[in-house]
């Protein structure tokens, strides 16, 4: 059977979308000013020596620093620091919200979100007034007796990662939350019906069902914490140097836009690897979650 | 496969001001289809949830067996439950769903797998096991929750109005189906539905509840006919409560000092094919209409009550004829009266 198509219906179909997509130009615009241009810019520019010329200089110079290595290593150690603890920080938090009346839930989630409205350099530093060796933290620990003396809390490793979970909870949050909020409770009704435990219904059902969210919680924390810089550079005290901070050392100091962006580049090979990485995870987890749960 | 009596005694459950159960107390024997019948918000619903412990009563006792079961969490209940939107999981195949109860019971995954296939081909599924879920009609899912629910043979069943969300046709060929596997398997349920219709299709008893109360348990067929309350006889289909001095005896001039039920289609227009003992009631034609199978007209009482008469197309040789306005006498034999207890003027 063949359909009849009236030319006038279809010319009107195809601008209804043609006008759908124009909407979208404003911010594609926008996007590909601020995002792709800068991107290209820095590409040319790691092939430039200061006086302009052509070069692999900049990349030599960059990739057998040692420096760099330490600082992708502390790059990554950081990330992935951060997603972990937001992970086990996290999910038990947005399962005990979204398992709350949505009234109760909605207050507590506004004090979640409460350190989002303010400043982030804000919040760094009330991190040092908490952390430093005189420290409200410190000052409790030494006068309770529980530690005979101030626990090195900033200006290392663990401040460093204090201020980062801390900023990124929120982020990694809310769509653990909306994925379990999502969940329909017949489904945790039926499987308690069914004989299941609390940790039972947490593991083949809750769990299975909030990947989606938590998947997206864990590409939104890596995306900002592997550029991160203000918590690294206040709560680290010099001693922690992720790449954020060595692009920033090598522009300031040494004015080096050539291994500036290199580094930079670094950067973002690094955000793409570790993208490609979530993408194979997610598909193992979707392959794995069709068989029956192993309990 | 053992099924069990369940108790329930005196429970109350009230959200705020707002009593959702009133005092329920009912005895639903082993291997018993029992049906709780009601409006939205009359309770149903609730009970069961209770039942399955996803409500906590305020008081009282439910019992499985002589077991109490109250305070019971309801993973130890071994109650299976089939939901109104048959909350099967979608992340899991079709297998996976049924075999999920045996999977927690740690059975072999190979006897689990066979048991879950052959509960599926219980239940007309075979060949569906590798399936998803989110690929099943709704008929299909309906088995596929049905299978899930009886595959640990657990000793009560419960169902949530399970046949609301399909559509009429499949609605009447599983209510069917339901009944048989129910009669083979024996297994005590307890059918939550609004449906008057599946309630008398396929119950062994009714209770009718009405705001957290129940009004009348008993066999569909007395419900139908002998309903004990005026809610339970409005409820139960189309049924006319006459009241008292409208209907007279065929034989007499006397009126009847009781409120009567009368269903629409008890009605006849022939005197002769009723008897002396019944009732005639007399008004004047409002409305008429034909309804395929019947005629449903309308008949204004001299009290100015309206009363609904229903004549089976088949017998209503003279039906097409009458007009609006017209005057007549509509006639009941005397075991299709029901005088409603405790409701006389």
């Amino acid at each position: 059977m063949t359909v009849v198509r009236d030319p006038a219906l279809a010319a009107d179909a195809r601008r209804e979308r043609r006008f759908f997509l124009s909407l979208s130009l404003p911010a594609l615009f926008i996007v590909g000013l601020a995002a792709i241009l800068p991107i290209l810019w820095i590409i040319r520019q790691s092939f430039l020596t200061t006086a302009g010329e052509y070069t692999v200089g900049n990349y030599q110079k960059v990739l057998s620093s040692g420096l760099t290595w330490s600082a992708l290593v502390t790059t990554l150690e950081l990330s992935l620091g951060t997603l972990a603890a937001c992970i086990l920080l996290g999910t038990p938090l947005a399962l005990a919200l979204a398992s709350v009346r949505p009234r109760v839930a909605n207050v507590l989630m506004a004090f979640v979100m409460l350190p989002l409205w303010t400043s982030i350099l804000v919040r760094t530093y009330g991190w040092l007034v908490l952390l430093r060796r005189d420290g409200l933290i410190n000052a409790a620990l030494t006068g309770s007796g529980l530690t005979a003396e101030p626990l090195p809390l900033v200006y290392n490793f663990t401040g460093t990662l204090i201020g980062m979970v801390h900023y990124m909870l929120p982020l990694f949050l809310l769509p653990v939350y909306a994925a379990m909020r999502d969940i329909d409770p017949n489904l945790i009704r039926a499987a308690a019906s069914m004989g299941a435990t609390l940790r039972q219904v947490i593991r083949t059902v809750i769990l299975p069902l909030s990947a989606g969210g938590i998947f997206s919680g864990s590409i939104i924390v890596l995306i900002y914490a592997i550029g991160f810089f203000i918590t690294p550079a206040v709560l680290g005290g010099g001693k922690v140097n992720p790449l954020s901070t060595r692009i920033e050392r090598t522009l300031s100091t040494f004015q080096d836009w050539g291994s500036a962006s290199v580094l930079g580049i670094l950067l973002l090979v690094l955000m793409a690897l570790i993208g490609v990485m979530l993408l194979a995870a997610r598909r193992l987890v979707a392959q794995n979650t069709v068989e029956a749960p192993h309990a | 496969m053992k099924s069990l009596a369940i108790t329930i005694e005196s429970v109350h459950k009230a959200y705020g001001s707002y009593v959702a159960l009133d005092d329920v107390s009912l005895d639903i024997q082993a291997g018993e289809f029992l049906t709780l019948l009601g409006p939205s918000g009359s309770g149903k619903t609730t009970l069961l949830m209770a039942l399955a412990g996803f409500v906590r009563p305020d008081s009282g006792k439910l019992l499985l067996g002589d077991r109490d079961i109250t305070r019971l969490p309801p993973n130890k209940r071994d109650i299976g439950i089939v939901f109104q939107n048959y909350a099967l999981f979608p992340h899991m195949n079709v297998l996976a769903n049924v075999a999920y109860p045996l999977v927690l019971r740690k059975i072999p995954r190979a006897e689990a797998r066979q048991r879950a296939l052959d509960t599926l081909a219980r239940v007309k599924l075979d060949g569906l096991a590798e399936r998803n879920v989110a690929a099943l009609s709704g008929g299909q899912r309906q088995r596929v929750a049905l299978a899930r629910a009886i595959v640990f043979e657990p000793r009560v069943m419960l169902m949530d109005e399970p046949l609301s969300a399909l559509d009429k046709n499949l609605r009447e060929t599983m209510q069917y189906e339901i009944r048989r596997l129910h009669d083979h398997l024996r297994i005590t349920t307890i059918y939550v539905t609004h449906d008057q219709r599946e309630a008398l299709i396929m119950s062994d008893r009714i209770a009718v509840m009405n705001s957290g109360r129940i009004q009348q348990i008993d066999t569909p067929q007395r419900i139908y006919d002998r309903p004990s309350t005026r809610f339970v006889a409005e409820f139960m289909g189309e049924a006319n409560i006459v009241a008292p001095g409208s209907a007279r005896r065929i034989d007499g001039a006397e009126p009847s000092r009781e409120t009567l039920m009368i269903r629409a289609e008890s009605f006849h227009l022939d005197a002769k094919l009723v008897g002396g003992n019944g009732v005639a009631l007399e008004g004047i034609l409002r409305a008429k209409a034909f309804r395929g199978e019947n005629w449903l007209l309308t008949l204004a009482l001299d009290g100015g009550q309206e009363v609904l008469v229903c004549i089976p197309a088949a017998l209503a040789g003279g039906c097409a004829e009458l007009a609006a306005g017209q005057r007549m006498t509509a006639y009941a034999p005397a075991a299709k009266v029901h005088a409603i207890p405790g409701a006389t003027a």
